[in-house]
C-alpha cells in the first residue's frame, strides 16, 4: 500500500486540489437550496419581484461558482487518477526490468500482464472515485448532519442509532465480498490461460479434434466465475436496499417524533421540511459511500496483485562497488551446484569444475534435459549459482555491475524473440549506436546479409511481432548478428543454430573464428558439425559433466560422444 | 490510422475498401439491439421482473418525496389544531407507509439481485459462444489476427461489457422511469413552465452533447492508446529474458515512457470531460431553477396562464428531479459507448464465418463379419469410411491410410499461387518425407492433407475419397501430427499426453511416453506424470517438450502421421532412439515427415525436394543422390537450405 501511494508523486498537488475544490463544491451545494428556500419563501409566496431577482442574481453567481469548483474538481481529479495511473504502471514496468530470470519464472508472463493492465485500470478508476467522491460523501453526510442537529438535535440522534447499524451492515458485506473477488481474479488469470494456450495452439486442437474438449474446460471455467461473480454481486446487491431501508426508517421515525414534538410546540412545519431535505441528502452521501465501498472492494484485489509485483525482491541486485570492468573472456566455474528451486536435494547442476580460457571456442554436447542451457546461463548471472564459485575473468561474477557483466557476456537463447520493428531496429538491441556498416559486418557473420538484402526492403523490412514473417532459420541469423553487435567478450550460442543448414553453420563458425578470435565463444548444439572443430568439447549428461576434450579425444574416450556422432554421421561413410 | 497499423492491415491482406467498411461497421445501434436480443433469449422474465422492480422502486422513491407533503397538510397541521391531538391515524398512516416503503426496498433488492443474474448471465453466454465459435473458425483467422487482439475480446471487451450490463443498465432504466414521470407530472401542472423547462433542456442536451462528445473522442484516443501500451507491455513482458541478456532495460523503459505518457494524457482529457459533465448538469439545473422561479413570478404575478405559487413551488422541485437523471444518463454514455464498442468487436468475432465442411463420408471402427466389413461399437483396431450415398445406400470402406495428391494448385490468396501442381501418392505404410527450403510449401502441403486449407485447384484423394467429401473432424482424427511449435496446455504430464486420446489409461500413456523416450526423463521430474507444466512450458527444455508431444501423438494411434520438424530440438541420440519407436509404431502406418536433418528422412520411401511451391525432384535417397541433383547438394552440406 506505501509502495502504491508512493506513485503519486508530482500528482501530490492534483490529489489534494480535488478534493479542496469538492468541499467547495459541496458547501456550495449546501447553500444553493438555503438560497433557493428563500428565493422560494420571500420572493415566489410573498410575491416579490425584487426578492425573485435579488436571490436569483445570488443564486447564478453561486451556481457559477459551484459551477467553477465543480470543473477544476474535474479536472483536478482526472489529472491526478489519470498521472496515478500513469506512475503506477511505470513503477510496475520499471520494476519488471529490474526482476532477474528467477522473478520472471515466479509470475507467468500472462499474469504480469494482467496485472500491469486491467488492474491498473481497475486502481485508477478507484482512486478517482476516492479523491472525488469520497470526500464529497463524508463532506455532504456531516453537514447536512450538523444542519440537522442545529434544527433538532433531539431528532438528529436518531440518525445517530441508525448509522452504525449501516456501517456494521455495510462491513459484513464486505468481509464476505472481499475474498470472492480475490477468487474471481484468480479464475480470470486462468480463463485468459487457456484462451492464450487455444489460440496459440489451434493447430495441435484442430488437428486432435479438441474443440469440444476445449470448449468443455472453458465453460467450466467460465461457469466458475459466473457461479463467483454471481454470489458476490448479489451479496454486494444488498448495499443499496440495506441504506434505503436504514433512511426509510430514519423518515417514519422523523415523522412520527417530529409530528408529536410540532403538536406540542417545539417545531414548526417549515423545520420539518428540512429535516426531510437533510435526510434525502444522508441518504444520498451514504449511497455514494457504498459505492466506494463497492469500488474498493473490487480495486482491493488488484491493489493487492499489483503490490505483489511492486514488493518482489529482484533475487540478483548489484553489490555495492561492483568491478566495472570484465579483463578477459576467461570463465571458470569452481565447484558449481546450481537448483531452480534453491534446494540442494534438486540440483539441475551438480559439481561443475571447468576451465575456459579467453578467446577459446568450446562446443557443449549433450542429450534433451542435460542441463546445458542451465550451464550458460549462469555465465552472465541470468540465474545466481546455488553453491560453488563461477568466475568471469578471474572475478567472481557477483562482484561484476550486472550491466557490465551482460555487455560483456552476449547470449543467444535458445527461445529466440525478435521484436515488432524493423531488422533494424531490431540489430540495434546489440548496439543502440551501431552504424549500418557494423550491423552489415554483423550480419555478414552470420550469414544474415544475403537474405535479408533479399528483401524488398532490405534492413529496413517490418518485423512482425514474435518475428513470424522470418523463418526459423532466418530469425537465429539476425539473433546471432544481434548478439554479434554488442562487440561481446564472450559469446554464447544456445542451440541457436539449429534451423541454420550445415554448410552455412560452418561459414558462421569460420567467420567467428577468423574475425573475432580474442572473443570467448561458447556453442551449445546438437549437430557434431556444429561444435567439432572447437578447442574444448563438453559432453554434458544428467546435469554433469561426462567428458571434456577435442573432438578426436572424446572419439576415442566418451562413449556418449562416440554414440551421438555416430547417430549423425551413420551411413554416410559411402558418401564421404 | 498508424502507419504501423496500417502495414498490419496491409500485411493481413486487407483492402483499403475492406477497412473503411469495418469502420462503416460501428454502428452502435447494431451491437446494442444484439445485446438486448441475448438478454430477451434467455432472460425475458428475468427481465420483466427487474422492469417491474425498478418501476415500483422508483414509484417509491417518488411517494416518499410527495409523503411530506401528505404528512403536513393532512395530519400534522390538523393535530396542532385539534385541542386533543389523536396520534391513532398517524400511527396508521406511518404503518401504511412502512409497508410502501418495505416493498420498495424489496423491490430493489429484487431487481439489484435478479439484474446480477442476467449481466453475469448474458456475459457468460457471450464469452462461451464467442470461444466456442472461435473453436470452428478456419486456420485463416488465426493466420491473419494479432495475438494480441483476439485476447483483448476476452479481457477488455468483456470488461466493459460487465460494466455496462451490470451498472449503466439498471441506472439508464430508473432514470428513464423517473424521467418520464416528471415529465408526465409537469405537463398535468403546467404547460407554460413545461414550456420554460423543455428550451432549458434543450440547451443542456446541448451542452451535455458537446461535453460528452469530447469525451466521447478522447475515450476513443485513449482506448486506442491503451491498446498501444498493453501490446507494448505485453510483448516485452513475453521477452522479458531477451531484454535483460541485452541489457535493454533502460531503452524499453523509455519507449515505454513515451506510450505512458501518450496514454495518460488521453485518459486525462477523456476523464476530465467526463468529470465535469456532472457540475455542469447540477449547475445549469440550478440556473434552470432560476429562470422558472423568475418566468413563473412574472407569469404569476401578471395572472397569465392561472399559475398560482403553489403550482411554481411544486414544479420547481419537480425540475430538480428531472435534472438529475438526465445527468445520470449522461454519466454512463461513456461507458455504454465503449460497451458497444466493445461488443460490436466480440460479435465480429462471433460472424466470423466458421470452416465450411460439407463432408458427409464418417469413420466408424469396423470389423469383418462374415467377410463383409461392418460398423461396430467395440474398438477392433480397423476403421472404416462410412459412406452415405445419395440413393440413402450405405458402403465401408476399410481406412487404410492411401492418400494421394493429383494436381493440387494452392494459394492463401486466390491471386497468389505458392503451390502448383503438386502430384503424389502415399500408400498405406510408406514414409514420404519433404524436404526444401524454408518457404518452398513443404508445410503448406500437410496442412492441405488436414484441410485446414482448402485446395485451389486439383484433388487429394484419401482411400480413394475425395477428402473434401469427409467430414473434418472425421479426416483429421484419422491424422496424428505432430508441429515444430509444440504448443503444451496447462495441466499436468499425464493430462497433456492424454490430449491425444482422451480416455486412455494411465498405462497406455506410460506406454506412448516410452515410444517417444520420454518416459525416463518424466519419471526423473519431482512428481513425475503428475507435474503440472504451463502452457509455455518453462519448466522443461524445448527438446523436452517436442518429445512430449510425440507422445500425445503417438498416444491417438493415428493410422496416417505428419511429422513437422517434429524432432528439431531434439539431439540426435534422443532422436534415433525416439525414431525407432515410431518407426516400430508406424509400421504398416503413412507417414509424411518434414525434416531439417537430413538423417532424419534417409531411410523415407520417397523423398520429395521441393522449391517454390513445385516438386523437383523425388526418389529414394540413393535414387536421388546417384542423381547428382539439387538433393545430392543439399546432402553434401553443398547447397543451403534456408
Amino acid at each position: 500500500m506505501k509502495n502504491l501511494l508512493g506513485c503519486i508523486g508530482e500528482y501530490k498537488k492534483a490529489s489534494i486540489l480535488a478534493p479542496v475544490s469538492v468541499t467547495l463544491e459541496v458547501i456550495l451545494e449546501v447553500l444553493i437550496p438555503l438560497l433557493m428556500a428563500s428565493l422560494l419563501d420571500q420572493g415566489i409566496t410573498l410575491g416579490n419581484m425584487d426578492m425573485i431577482l435579488f436571490y436569483g442574481v445570488l443564486l447564478v453567481a453561486a451556481a457559477m461558482a459551484s459551477l467553477a469548483c465543480g470543473v477544476l474538481s474535474g479536472n483536478f481529479a482526472a489529472v491526478a487518477s489519470s498521472g496515478f495511473a500513469k506512475n503506477l504502471r511505470k513503477k510496475m514496468f520499471y520494476k519488471v526490468q529490474d526482476f532477474s530470470f528467477t522473478n520472471i519464472d515466479r509470475f507467468s508472463a500472462s499474469s504480469l500482464v494482467t496485472r500491469l493492465t486491467t488492474d491498473v485500470t481497475n486502481v485508477q478508476n478507484a482512486y478517482q472515485m476516492v479523491i472525488r467522491v469520497a470526500v464529497r460523501a463524508p463532506i455532504m453526510l456531516i453537514s447536512a448532519f450538523i444542519m440537522a442537529c442545529k434544527i433538532n438535535a433531539r431528532l438528529a440522534l436518531i440518525y445517530l442509532a441508525i448509522i452504525p447499524v449501516l456501517g456494521l451492515i455495510l462491513g459484513f458485506i464486505i468481509k464476505i465480498a472481499h475474498p470472492i473477488f480475490m477468487r474471481v481474479f484468480k479464475t480470470y488469470d486462468k480463463l485468459n490461460n487457456v484462451v492464450q494456450e487455444n489460440v496459440h495452439g489451434i493447430r495441435v486442437v484442430k488437428s486432435f479434434v479438441r474443440e469440444d474438449f476445449e470448449n468443455q474446460k472453458f465453460d467450466e471455467i467460465s461457469g466458475s466465475i459466473y457461479k463467483d461473480f454471481n454470489k458476490v454481486e448479489k451479496i454486494l446487491a444488498f448495499n443499496s436496499p440495506a441504506m434505503q431501508s436504514c433512511v426509510y426508517a430514519c423518515m417514519l421515525l422523523i415523522s412520527w417524533f417530529g409530528a408529536h414534538m410540532i403538536v406540542s410546540g417545539t417545531m414548526t412545519t417549515g423545520e420539518l421540511t428540512s429535516m426531510f431535505t437533510y435526510t434525502m441528502q444522508i441518504l444520498m452521501s451514504l449511497m455514494m459511500l457504498s459505492m466506494i465501498f463497492v469500488m474498493v472492494t473490487m480495486s482491493k484485489a488488484s491493489v493487492e496483485r499489483i503490490s505483489e509485483v511492486l514488493e518482489e525482491q529482484p533475487d540478483i541486485a548489484d553489490v555495492s562497488n561492483p568491478v566495472m570492468e570484465v579483463p578477459n573472456g576467461s570463465i571458470t566455474f569452481e565447484h558449481v551446484s546450481f537448483s531452480y528451486s534453491k534446494d540442494m536435494e534438486r540440483l539441475s547442476l551438480k559439481d561443475i569444475q571447468l576451465d575456459i580460457k579467453a578467446g577459446e571456442t568450446v562446443g557443449i554436447i549433450g542429450g534433451t534435459g542435460s542441463a546445458k542451457s542451465t550451464l550458460v546461463q549462469l555465465i552472465p548471472r541470468l540465474y545466481d549459482v546455488t553453491e560453488g564459485v563461477l568466475k568471469v575473468g578471474g572475478i567472481d561474477v557477483r562482484r561484476y555491475d550486472l550491466e557490465v557483466l551482460r555487455d560483456a557476456v552476449s547470449m543467444v537463447l535458445q527461445k529466440n524473440v525478435l521484436f515488432s520493428g524493423t531488422i533494424k531496429e531490431n540489430l540495434r538491441w546489440g548496439n543502440a549506436g551501431a552504424t549500418d556498416e557494423e550491423m552489415i559486418h554483423a550480419c555478414r557473420l552470420s550469414q544474415a546479409d544475403d537474405f535479408i538484402k533479399a528483401f524488398p526492403d532490405g534492413y529496413d523490412t517490418y518485423i512482425e511481432q514474435g518475428g513470424s514473417n522470418v523463418s526459423g532459420g532466418q530469425k537465429q541469423r539476425i539473433c546471432i548478428a544481434r548478439a554479434l553487435l554488442k562487440k561481446p567478450k564472450i559469446l554464447i550460442l544456445d542451440d541457436s543454430t539449429s534451423a541454420v543448414d550445415t554448410r552455412t553453420d560452418a561459414l558462421i563458425q569460420k567467420a567467428f573464428a577468423q574475425e573475432i578470435p580474442d572473443t570467448t565463444k561458447i556453442i551449445i548444439a546438437q549437430r557434431i558439425s556444429s561444435v567439432q572443430n572447437a578447442d574444448k568439447i563438453i559432453v554434458m549428461d544428467n546435469g554433469r559433466i561426462s567428458a571434456v576434450g577435442t573432438h578426436d579425444e572424446l572419439l576415442s574416450s566418451s562413449s556418449i560422444y562416440q554414440e551421438v556422432y555416430y547417430s549423425q554421421v551413420k551411413g554416410d561413410s559411402d558418401n564421404e | 490510422m498508424s502507419r504501423h497499423d496500417d502495414q498490419k492491415a496491409m500485411a493481413r491482406g486487407l483492402s483499403k475498401e475492406a477497412r473503411r467498411e469495418m469502420f462503416q461497421k460501428q454502428n452502435p445501434m447494431i451491437p446494442l439491439k444484439r445485446l438486448l436480443g441475448y438478454i430477451g433469449k434467455d432472460y425475458k422474465f428475468h427481465m420483466i421482473l427487474v422492469l417491474v422492480c425498478i418501476f415500483i422502486s422508483s414509484i417509491t422513491g417518488v411517494i416518499a418525496s410527495l409523503f411530506l407533503q401528505t404528512l403536513i397538510d393532512d395530519y400534522v397541521v390538523p393535530l396542532t389544531q385539534s385541542a386533543s391531538p389523536d396520534f391513532g391515524p398517524l400511527f396508521q398512516t406511518l404503518l401504511k407507509m412502512a409497508a410502501i416503503y418495505l416493498s420498495g426496498v424489496l423491490a430493489t433488492l429484487l431487481y439489484s439481485r435478479t439484474m446480477v443474474t442476467i449481466a453475469q448471465g448474458v456475459q457468460k453466454n457471450i464469452r462461451d459462444e464467442m470461444f466456442s465459435h472461435m473453436q470452428t473458425l478456419p486456420i485463416k483467422y488465426f493466420d491473419t489476427h494479432a495475438f494480441g487482439d483476439i485476447m483483448s475480446h476476452y479481457t477488455n471487451d468483456t470488461d466493459t461489457l460487465r460494466q455496462m450490463l451490470s451498472q449503466s443498465l439498471t441506472q439508464i432504466m430508473s432514470s428513464g422511469i423517473t424521467i418520464v414521470s416528471v415529465v408526465i407530472a409537469m405537463l398535468t401542472t403546467s404547460l407554460h413552465l413545461s414550456a420554460v423547462v423543455a428550451v432549458s433542456v434543450f440547451f443542456m442536451l446541448k451542452v451535455t452533447g458537446k461535453i460528452a462528445g469530447n469525451s466521447g473522442k478522447y475515450f476513443v484516443k485513449q482506448q486506442a492508446s491503451l491498446g498501444r501500451t498493453n501490446g507494448y507491455i505485453e510483448e516485452m513482458i513475453n521477452g522479458q529474458k531477451v531484454v535483460k541478456v541485452f541489457n535493454y532495460e533502460e531503452r524499453s523503459k523509455e519507449a515505454f515512457d513515451k506510450l505512458n505518457e501518450e496514454l495518460c494524457s488521453n485518459a486525462t482529457n477523456a476523464h476530465r470531460y467526463a468529470n465535469i459533465l456532472m457540475p455542469v448538469m447540477g449547475n445549469l439545473g440550478n440556473l434552470q431553477y432560476v429562470v422558472i422561479a423568475i418566468v413563473g413570478g412574472v407569469l404569476a404575478l401578471n395572472g397569465i396562464g392561472g399559475i398560482t405559487i403553489g403550482m411554481i413551488a411544486s414544479f420547481l422541485q419537480l425540475s430538480k428531479s428531472f435534472t438529475n437523471p438526465i445527468g445520470q444518463i449522461s454519466q454512463q454514455f461513456n461507458s455504454i459507448v465503449m460497451a458497444l464498442a466493445g461488443a460490436g468487436r466480440i460479435f465480429d468475432l462471433m460472424d466470423e464465418t466458421p470452416e465450411a465442411d460439407e463432408g458427409y463420408v464418417t469413420l466408424v471402427r469396423a470389423k469383418y463379419e462374415n467377410g463383409e466389413l461392418t460398423e461396430c461399437p467395440e474398438r477392433t483396431g480397423m476403421w472404416a469410411w462410412k459412406h452415405r450415398h445419395g440413393d440413402g445406400t450405405l458402403t465401408y470402406k476399410k481406412m487404410e491410410g492411401d492418400v494421394r495428391f493429383y494436381d493440387v494448385d494452392f494459394g492463401y490468396n486466390p491471386d497468389k499461387i505458392v503451390l502448383h501442381n503438386i502430384s503424389l501418392y502415399a500408400k498405406p505404410g510408406q514414409k514420404i518425407a519433404f524436404v526444401g527450403a524454408t518457404g518452398a510449401g513443404k508445410t503448406t502441403i500437410t496442412n492441405l492433407i488436414n484441410r485446414f486449407y482448402d485446395l485451389a485447384d486439383g484433388k487429394i484423394r484419401y482411400d480413394d475419397i475425395n477428402i473434401n467429401k469427409i467430414k473434418k473432424p472425421d479426416l483429421r482424427r484419422s491424422l496424428g501430427m505432430v508441429l515444430q511449435d509444440t504448443n503444451l496446455f496447462s495441466g499436468t504430464i499425464m493430462e497433456n499426453i492424454r490430449y491425444g486420446k482422451l480416455d486412455a489409461t494411465d498405462e497406455e500413456v506410460y506406454a506412448a511416453a516410452k515410444i517417444a523416450n520420454a518416459h525416463d526423463f518424466i519419471e526423473m521430474l519431482p512428481n513425475g506424470y503428475q507435474t503440472e507444466i504451463s502452457g509455455n512450458g518453462a519448466e522443461l527444455s524445448q527438446g523436452q517438450r517436442q518429445l512430449l508431444s510425440i507422445a500425445r501423438a503417438a498416444i491417438s494411434d493415428p493410422p496416417v502421421m505428419i511429422l513437422d520438424e517434429a524432432t528439431s530440438s531434439i539431439d540426435t541420440r534422443t532422436e534415433s532412439i525416439v525414431q525407432k519407436g515410431m518407426d516400430a509404431l508406424m509400421k504398416g502406418r503413412t507417414v509424411f515427415v518434414i525434416a531439417h536433418r537430413l538423417s532424419t528422412v534417409r531411410n523415407a520411401d520417397a523423398i520429395m525436394v521441393l522449391e517454390q511451391g513445385r516438386i523437383i525432384e523425388r526418389g529414394t535417397h540413393d535414387e536421388l543422390i546417384a542423381q547428382r541433383g539439387k538433393y545430392y547438394q543439399l546432402y553434401t552440406g553443398a547447397f543451403e537450405l534456408e
